[in-house]
Parts: C-alpha cells; sequence; structure tokens
C-alpha cells in the first residue's frame, strides 16, 4: 500500500475516537448548512413555481383584423424577453369567463352581445420575470396600434421582486455565516488532531522527513474526515427532508449535483484546515 | 566532518548560549561534550542537526554549512546523522521494527530493502528477538537501543547523542555505552552529550567541555589535565 495512504488510514486506527469525533463535528457543522440548504432550495422552488405566473395581458381594440392581430403575435413572440404569445379570442374570454366565474354564469349566459375584449397572453422567460422587464414588455406592447389596453398586476410583481431580493441576500449572508462556523469548527476539530500528534511530528522531522512527506498523509486524512463527514450530513439532511416531506409539507431535496457540492465542501475544508494546521504547526517547531 | 568556527548562539530572550566556540570533531572520532546541565551541550547539537542556526559563526556538518542551509535540505542533513535522546523519542503506538522502519521510509529507501535493513541494525544492538514488542512494552535500556538502531539504519557518518543514559540505571547504561563505543569502532563518529564524569573518565576518548555556553577544555589540544572537568 502506498506509505502516504497506510499513514493516514493509521491515524484513524490508532486514534479512533478522535477520528470518531472530528468525523462526527464535521457532520454536524455540515449538517446545519444542509438543513439551511434544504430551505433556500425549497425558498427558491415556491419563489419560481410564483414567478411562473407571471403574465402580460394586451387588450385589444375591437374589430382588429386577424391579419394585423397574426402580425403582431409573431413581432411579440420574436421579442427576447418572451416565452411565448398566444392569441384569445373573444369568444374564447368568454368561454373561458363562464366555466371561471361560475357566480356570474346566469349573467354571462344572458349577455346579448360579448362584451370581452380578445387579447394577447404573453409569458416571460425565466429570468425576465421581474417588475423592471415586465414594465418594459408592457410599454412595447402598448405602442402597438390595435392594442387598447395592458394589464400585468404591477403591484403583485413588484412584490414578488421585492421577495426575492429579500430570500436572495438573506440566502448569502446567513448561508455564509452558516459556512463559517463549520469551516471555523472543522478547522478547529483538524487542529486538534493535528496537535495530537505534535510529538510524533517532530520525531519524524529528526529523522529526515521533509516536510511534504509529514504533510501528505494529514492532508489525505483531512479530506477523508472531510468527505465522510459531507456524506453523513447529506445522510441527515435527507432524513430530515423525508420527515418533513411526510409530515409537514412537500418539499424538495438538493439536486445530485447539489448534494455533490455539499460532500466537496466537506472534503475541501478538511483538506485546507489541516493544510493550515500542519503548515503552521511545521513553521513553529 | 564537524566543525564550529567562532560560533555565537544567542537565547531568543536574551543573553548567550553559546560564546565564541570552536572545534572540530573528525572522521570517526568519539568526543564526549561535557557539562553541567545549560552549560550549551544540547545547543551544540542542535546546531549540528540544524535544529537551530548560530546568531554568528560558521557551522559545518557533513558537506552542510548549518548557517546559511535552506530549510529545504535541513532533512537531507539529518538523514547523513543519527540522533539519539535522553528520552529515546520513539513513536509509542509501533513497534520496535516500525520505529527503525520508519526513518527509512521518510527517506524514500526501496521497500524491499527495508526489512532486511531493519533487521540488521536490530540485530546490531541485541534486539532483534523483540522486533515485534511495541516500544511501550520495552524496558528503558531496550528503548533506548532501538532509538540507536533508528540512528543507524540510515548508515549515518555521525551519530549524535545527547544524554543517551540520562535515564537509565547502570547495567543499562554500560550496555548503551558499549553499543556507542561498538559503533565507533565500525567507523562512525560519535558525539554524546553527557554530564555523567564517571563514564568520560572511564572512556579514552575525547573530552570537549563548556561552562556557561563557552568552551573551557577540549583534550584534543589542551594539555591533559590529572583532574578532567573538575570545576
Amino acid at each position: 500500500m502506498n506509505l502516504v495512504v497506510r499513514e493516514a488510514l493509521l491515524a484513524f486506527k490508532r486514534a479512533p475516537l478522535l477520528s470518531a469525533l472530528s468525523v462526527t463535528t464535521i457532520a454536524f457543522s455540515l449538517f446545519v448548512l444542509g438543513l439551511f440548504g434544504l430551505v433556500a432550495v425549497n425558498l427558491q422552488d415556491a419563489l419560481r413555481s410564483v414567478a411562473e405566473r407571471v403574465e402580460i395581458v394586451a387588450y385589444l381594440l375591437p374589430g382588429t383584423p386577424i391579419e394585423a392581430t397574426a402580425a403582431g403575435l409573431k413581432d411579440i413572440e420574436a421579442f427576447p424577453e418572451v416565452q411565448a404569445a398566444s392569441y384569445v379570442s373573444e369568444e374564447e374570454a368568454l368561454t373561458r369567463a363562464r366555466a371561471e366565474l361560475v357566480e356570474f354564469r346566469d349573467v354571462l349566459r344572458e349577455l346579448e352581445r360579448n362584451p370581452l375584449p380578445a387579447s394577447i397572453e404573453v409569458k416571460l422567460k425565466p429570468g425576465f420575470r421581474d417588475a423592471d422587464h415586465v414594465t418594459a414588455v408592457a410599454e412595447r406592447l402598448r405602442g402597438f396600434g390595435f392594442v387598447d389596453d395592458v394589464r400585468f398586476g404591477r403591484d403583485w410583481v413588484e412584490k414578488l421582486d421585492r421577495l426575492r431580493q429579500l430570500a436572495a441576500a438573506v440566502g448569502i449572508v446567513v448561508g455564509a455565516a452558516f459556512a463559517a462556523v463549520a469551516i471555523i469548527i472543522i478547522g478547529t476539530t483538524i487542529r486538534m488532531a493535528v496537535l495530537q500528534r505534535g510529538r510524533e511530528i517532530a520525531i519524524m522531522r529528526l529523522v529526515g522527513a521533509t516536510d511534504g512527506f509529514i504533510r501528505r498523509p494529514f492532508l489525505l486524512q483531512g479530506a477523508i474526515k472531510g468527505l465522510l463527514g459531507g456524506l453523513a450530513a447529506v445522510g441527515l439532511s435527507f432524513a430530515a427532508y423525508a420527515l418533513i416531506d411526510r409530515y409537514l409539507i412537500q418539499a424538495a431535496f438538493f439536486t445530485r449535483e447539489q448534494a455533490a457540492a455539499i460532500v466537496g465542501f466537506g472534503a475541501l475544508i478538511g483538506l485546507l484546515g489541516s493544510a493550515t494546521s500542519v503548515g503552521r504547526h511545521l513553521k513553529r517547531v | 566532518m564537524i566543525k564550529f568556527t567562532n560560533v555565537f548562539k544567542a537565547f531568543p530572550k536574551g543573553g548567550l548560549a553559546l560564546k565564541d566556540v570552536s572545534f572540530h570533531i573528525a572522521k570517526g572520532e568519539f568526543a564526549f561534550l561535557t557539562g553541567h546541565s545549560g552549560a550549551g551541550k544540547s545547543t551544540v547539537l542542535k546546531l549540528i542537526y540544524a535544529e537551530e542556526r548560530p546568531t554568528a559563526g560558521e557551522v559545518r556538518v557533513s558537506g552542510y554549512n548549518v548557517t546559511q542551509i535552506r530549510p529545504r535540505e535541513v532533512p537531507l542533513l539529518r538523514r547523513r546523522l543519527g540522533i539519539v535522546f535522553q528520552d529515546f523519542r520513539l513513536l509509542e503506538d509501533r513497534t520496535a521494527e516500525e520505529n527503525v522502519a520508519f526513518a527509512l521510509e521518510v527517506t524514500g529507501a526501496r521497500r524491499s530493502t527495508i526489512a532486511a535493513r531493519v533487521m540488521r541494525v536490530l540485530t546490531q544492538v541485541g534486539l532483534a528477538a523483540k522486533a515485534q514488542a511495541y516500544s511501550r512494552e520495552l524496558s528503558g535500556g531496550e528503548q533506548q537501543r532501538v532509538a540507536i538502531a533508528r540512528a543507524l539504519v540510515n548508515e549515518p557518518t555521525v551519530l549524535l547523542a545527547d544524554e543517551p543514559t540520562g535515564n537509565l540505571d547502570d547495567r543499562a547504561t554500560r550496555g548503551v555505552v558499549q553499543l556507542l563505543r561498538d559503533i565507533n569502532a565500525s567507523g562512525t563518529a560519535v558525539a554524546m552529550a553527557t554530564h555523567d564524569l564517571d563514564l568520560v573518565r572511564q572512556a579514552p576518548y575525547r573530552v570537549i567541555e563548556l561552562q556557561e555556553g563557552a568552551l573551557v577544555y577540549d583534550s584534543a589540544v589542551d594539555e591533559p589535565r590529572d583532574q578532567a572537568a573538575a570545576p
């Protein structure tokens, strides 16, 4: 077996308790971060599904010729922000109203003339579903000669915007704080493992071990601890998610990439924590 | 081999650990470094294995200039030395064999040769039968023998010993000193720091005596004195 791998694994065998403690500490630090990540992921999902309902409706002047509408529809679909634009005729509008507004069904049935205008419903691409883009597109729609009025629920879109900004700000600040705490705790844990082996490091140096030789098993060991802690954290997060999903609310779990990122983050902190601890230790003695 | 020229070493908090020390230990020589504790014996040894750098003056060891040695070169210097301490400094959770093998592994020695070389030095120090014993299971004298075996396994040109018998009873002390003499007889230079004057008187070797950081007597240079090192 490779010497570096052997030395790294020997450390687990020699100090099983401390190693288990390190892994557990790393696992729980990352678990807290993971829980926060779950909240963020689900909040994002919720906001995204709300944003999907953002829609602009351009009401057409009565008697607009169908050719003009068709040409306009093509123009609108060509807007870079637009995902889809669909024409809703006067009859269709009435049919929908009858289906949706059950309490007015009788009134609507007895109408002599259809009072509802035809319209074009515009859906925007993801990323453009905020107040600025919606307003800009609405303005452009108003420029069409056959458009009578444009509606998009300005208040609602603005509120959604603010909610999104808030979620992002809280996500960054709290996420960074949790990540910092995780880094500090994991760094301290790894440092304890290095200090515990200070005597051994001193002996290694006396018999002519290079710093690189001393460092490598520690780096590998730190990375392994981080990796194990990360895996445990993802496992714990999944258990938490499963419980929430079953008993509280329907929720989403991390994508495979996000889960891999948590494990990778653990391994990385383990590696960097070891590198700085051993580096500092080697410099001092 | 080992050459000190007008070496000064300042303590980090002021004061001098070594004052203008000069001596030369030749290839294959056996030299005692004597003096009270705090006289500077350990500092001399630390300068030899580049744990410390001289504040002024020049220290040359086995082709390296310790005054200017680069950190990268320190391990290479130490591989040419064997170092033995009063407190043995063995890795407690490894066997005698593993402790010795470790000194070879760190140098990148070929794996296939390690076992044979380890057994050879363990036989040389008389511990072949205890190769599988953990160091905590060995007596003080045996632990020091393992440490000496570890120091020898890289075939050093110089063996440094810092109070190697300080923790040992008389019998173990005699055994270790005899072992060091045998090692010296096979061509390895030995520099041994000790404050055990009986030990020094019994052996016909060179004596370098330090007092408060200054070299006060060197039997290779000064007139022999009847009451050697009796301050």
